[in-house]
């Protein structure tokens, strides 16, 4: 089972179904279930009881996470994969310690992979849909896989499998999600 | 939150809308009337009728008019929303934009520049679940405008039903057109919807088709009592 988080800027809001709604459906496409949950009402024990994490994304003016990364510190001490999306990627660099700065892009834009990584096998350009408007510097706990011209697209912790993505998957290159659950997660088949 | 809904008259933008009013406060509809059959952004047949649907869902709507070239009709979106903030005090837009990077970048630029939130509440939605979901709730939807192939005259003016459903996904399956028409493969008009306290009568149609393109055009119609 997969947990979905909601970072929206609060539980049920009308940002839900642009950002978490797609990404349950690539869950749900690969056969496994998921679980949706607003930040505000997720424990560690929900995270343990998952196989793996998935951060969702917000709008583009939603920075509410951001003061609430308190409700986040169970990322530390996870031992579950974890992906992070554009909200989600900037909540794991703020619980663990890198910086962030304005960084505003929108629309579809050229990503170069810079370092090896599973998830992103074969993938060494690709054009991405973004929709942040601060960015990421990762501190030395995090390798970045990949690059846009602007700032860090892609970066996976040096000892667990947290990883964090600057732009959103769910817009053409669903590949992303889709890699990150079969590796982590069982699907459950009918019959 | 005070939201103005980006508003052509078809089931994408009157479902996001009735989303929106579940969840946050819709206080006026924005229409960007394109006087371009090519506008990319913001054409659709009988757009010119936005103010009857406004009026049978009760909301303001704030409308401009553009020439619908390229760059132009972006700076107009600007000046309706504008018109909407001072007028009504919009926080941020909801759109009905399911697949359209093209769309959704602009208005997200658009929304960011003028410091106000962007709502896309069927962004990438299941498309069929969608579909059906549009006609459980209600919703009174006619076909306006075909525009790819196989689409012949008979589906101008007919009703989004069960059996309709059926026949779009056979079309879908077999030609890949979008089931929900966002490829611009064929315009909706919406008649009547959940939040709707009156509904649109036609009183007087007409139908233009040639070569898969068509249009069917409202030439008159009323709001009445439901």
């Amino acid at each position: 089972m997969i947990l979905l988080v909601d970072l929206c800027y609060r539980k049920d809001s009308l940002s839900a179904d642009e950002f978490v709604k797609p990404i349950a459906q690539i869950v749900r496409s690969e056969g496994i279930p998921s679980v949706h949950l607003h930040f505000s009402e997720v424990t560690a024990q929900d995270i343990e009881r998952a196989d793996g994490a998935i951060l969702c994304g917000t709008a583009l003016m939603d920075n509410e996470f951001a003061r609430h990364t308190d409700r986040f510190l169970w990322l530390r001490d996870c031992r579950r994969p974890v992906l992070g999306i554009c909200a989600g990627m900037l909540v794991i660099a703020l619980v663990y310690g890198c910086s962030t700065g304005r960084c505003r892009e929108i629309g579809m834009t050229d990503i170069r992979r810079v370092a090896g990584d599973p998830l992103f096998a074969g993938k060494d350009a690709f054009q991405a849909y973004e929709l942040h408007s601060l960015a990421v510097r990762p501190s030395d706990a995090f390798d970045v896989i990949a690059v846009s011209s602007r700032c860090v697209q892609a970066i996976r912790h040096r000892s667990v499998s947290i990883y964090g993505v600057m732009f959103h998957p769910e817009v053409r290159n669903e590949w992303v999600v889709r890699r990150f659950v079969r590796a982590h997660a069982t699907p459950i088949r009918s019959g | 939150m005070k939201l103005g809904v980006l508003f052509s008259g078809g089931k994408d933008s009157l479902v996001a809308c009735y989303t929106a009013m579940q969840k946050e406060e819709v206080v006026c509809l924005i229409t960007v009337v394109s006087r371009n059959p090519e506008s990319y952004m913001f054409h659709t047949p009988n757009v010119d009728l936005a103010a009857l649907q406004a009026e049978a869902a009760g909301l303001p709507l704030v409308q401009v008019e553009t020439a619908g070239e390229k760059e132009a009709e972006l700076s107009d979106l600007v000046r309706a929303i504008r018109l909407a903030r001072e007028r009504h005090g919009i926080e941020g837009i909801v759109t009905g934009t399911i697949l359209s990077v093209y769309q959704a970048t602009r208005i997200q630029r658009v929304c960011s520049d003028l410091g106000l939130w962007c709502f896309n509440p069927l962004w990438h939605t299941d498309q069929e679940a969608y579909m059906e979901e549009v006609i459980a709730a209600g919703f009174l939807v006619l076909i306006a405008g075909v525009f790819s192939y196989p689409f012949d005259e008979s589906w101008l003016g007919r009703v989004i039903d069960e059996e309709t459903l059926q026949d779009l996904k056979a079309i879908a399956d077999r030609y890949g057109i979008t089931l929900t028409g966002e490829g611009g493969e064929f315009e909706t008009f919406v008649l009547d919807a959940p939040f709707f306290s009156k509904r649109i009568v036609i009183e007087r149609a007409t139908r233009a088709y040639r070569n898969y393109n068509g249009v069917f055009r409202i030439e008159q119609a009323r709001v009445v009592a439901k």
